[in-house]
């Protein structure tokens, strides 16, 4: 791991001209997004999105943290190894395949899936398991978009999501130690994954992601621990029992499926009741307290009612 | 004529180990200086506060391992450092006292409850509490009066506590991460390798060699 990473504040680009630059965009009109999508796969793109109701107010994260701050063990299991690994990772061509309990199985070009939503910003506070937190302005359409085109069938209860496996492309998913099993994979209960706040992320702040962040689709659900908004989605199946998940698998005594942020029930080896925020105040950053379903109670409480939440970690 | 030219040298050598055993003070504490300077410029990184406290608990992992291979140097090459242990192992305790205070005072913001809580709760921090106990002694015995005055062997009997302090340092960092990635694993074969060593000096029934050879 680096010891001492070194960030020139030279190459921290002001928060300013973000957000002109998003101003810019909300205001321009038209565009076709095929037309901003970089070939390949490096190079940041504009996106055009309108702004959501359901983001919250508080400030960002700042980029630079948002993207040199990363757990995607696909490209190494230190914060600092996706943003040095992640560029290897082609991004475009991209399909994703909807497949199992669905009347109509797809498999969808990411451009003609990107022509036929319309992009939001979601600002979304996201929680670790790890006991860290960042606000991120997320650009991205509801999940339930996608779900319904495939025509999901009575019998799907849950879905499988899985992320791309090129152990080329990711140097993590190769060699003698592998910390998890690969692909990784991860689900969610079709309610879950049909609310409205969860989301496939296609960018933030206003642009492309970047690779290290899950390139060029990733899921984003916001009341649970971060490692359940999976990266890099080729496939997504419908089935009808709980599906496996890769930290569940892993230790499934210290990774449940649900995970949703709850200050009350500890990870095992570690308390959940506060949270450092990332990008705030340097080395004196305060904690400060998690909160229930991540703040996010209110609008996913009623998913969980009479559920025992200590034994549905 | 003979015998003084023997004298001046052995001075000289003195005076040599003397000022590299200064140096190794010095080295030693400036990847710590270099940590501190990096976190008043905020240069380090999204998370500094964990970038600090792992950085200064590293280093303290680091130097124990250090302390640990004299011996076998000795044993098994023929070659020398004794004379620098004590400056590295306080160099250990020194960092693993920073490691602690930007615990206590950085990261728990010296929220006694939280801390309370967490020694008692978590093995982690239990097991770190516990290797961080075991270090004040040997460095507070670190030294040549607390030599004479406990006895050679006495005090080479309460050093070997380090075995311990060393061990519950690297499952410490081990229980720390989530899965089983590289680098703590790889620490923790370190200090089980040099462990294992003295174990197996001992059932071979070989006696260390001199009083401070544990």
């Amino acid at each position: 791991m680096p010891i001492f990473p070194l960030i020139n504040s030279s190459e921290i680009t002001p928060n300013e001209v973000f957000l002109n630059r998003r101003n810019l965009i909300a205001g321009a009109a038209a565009a076709g997004l095929a037309a901003v999508l970089p070939k390949g796969s490096a190079a940041a793109a504009k996106l055009d999105f309108a702004k959501s109701l359901l983001s919250t107010d508080e400030k960002p994260t700042p980029l630079e943290d948002v993207t040199s701050y990363n757990n995607y063990y696909e490209f190494g299991t230190d914060k600092g190894d996706p943003a040095a690994n992640a560029s290897t990772l082609t991004t475009k061509p991209w399909t994703i395949a909807v497949d199992g309990l669905v009347a109509r199985p797809t498999e969808f070009h990411l451009e003609d899936l990107l022509s036929s939503v319309a992009l939001e910003e979601r600002i979304y506070r996201l929680r670790c398991v790890e006991g860290w937190s960042m606000v991120i302005p997320w650009i991205g359409f509801p999940l339930s978009e996608v779900l319904k085109r495939s025509e999901p069938l009575g019998s799907a209860k849950y879905i499988a999501f899985e992320t791309v496996l090129r152990p080329n492309e990711m140097p993590g998913q190769k060699g003698i130690f592998q910390p998890l099993a690969w692909p990784y994979i991860e689900g969610l209960r079709l309610d879950e994954a049909m609310h409205p706040l969860t989301i496939f992320a296609v960018g933030l702040y206003g642009e492309t992601l970047p690779n290290q962040n899950g390139a060029p689709i990733r899921l984003v659900v916001p009341w649970k621990y971060g490692f359940k908004s999976i990266k890099s989605i080729v496939r997504m199946s419908l089935v009808e029992k709980q599906p496996e998940t890769s930290w569940n698998r892993q230790n499934s005594g210290e990774y449940g499926f649900y995970s949703n942020v709850n200050p009350e029930v500890d990870h095992p080896r570690w308390s959940q009741a506060t949270e450092r925020p990332i990008g705030t105040g340097g080395l004196f950053a305060k904690r400060k307290p998690t909160r229930l379903f991540n703040g996010y109670a209110e609008q996913v409480a009623h998913l969980y009612a009479g559920m025992d939440l200590r034994k549905f970690y | 004529m003979a015998i003084r030219t023997g004298k001046i040298q052995v001075v000289a050598a003195t005076n040599w180990s003397r000022v590299i055993r200064a140096a190794v003070y010095w080295v030693g504490l400036v990847p710590a200086a270099w940590a501190f300077y990096l976190g008043v410029m905020d240069q380090l990184g999204a998370d500094p506060m964990r970038t600090l406290e792992r950085t200064l608990g590293l280093w303290a992992l680091r130097f124990l391992i250090v302390t640990l291979t004299i011996t076998p140097l000795r044993d098994l090459f023929g070659i020398n450092f004794l004379r620098y242990r004590r400056a590295v192992g306080l160099l250990a305790f020194f960092y693993a006292l920073m490691h602690l205070t930007t615990y206590l005072v950085l990261d728990q913001g010296l929220d006694v409850a939280a801390i309370w809580a967490d020694i008692v709760k978590r093995p982690y921090i239990t097991i770190g509490m516990i290797s961080f106990a075991i270090l004040v002694p040997l460095a507070l015995t670190s030294n040549n009066a607390m030599i004479r005055r406990l006895g050679g062997g006495a005090w080479a009997r309460l050093h070997r506590w380090v075995y311990v302090a060393a061990a519950a340092a690297a499952i410490h960092f081990l229980l720390v991460v989530k899965s089983w990635p590289m680098e703590p694993v790889v620490y923790a074969s370190i200090v089980g390798l040099l462990l294992a060593y003295r174990a197996l000096k001992r059932l071979r029934g070989r006696r260390p060699r001199r009083l401070a050879s544990t």
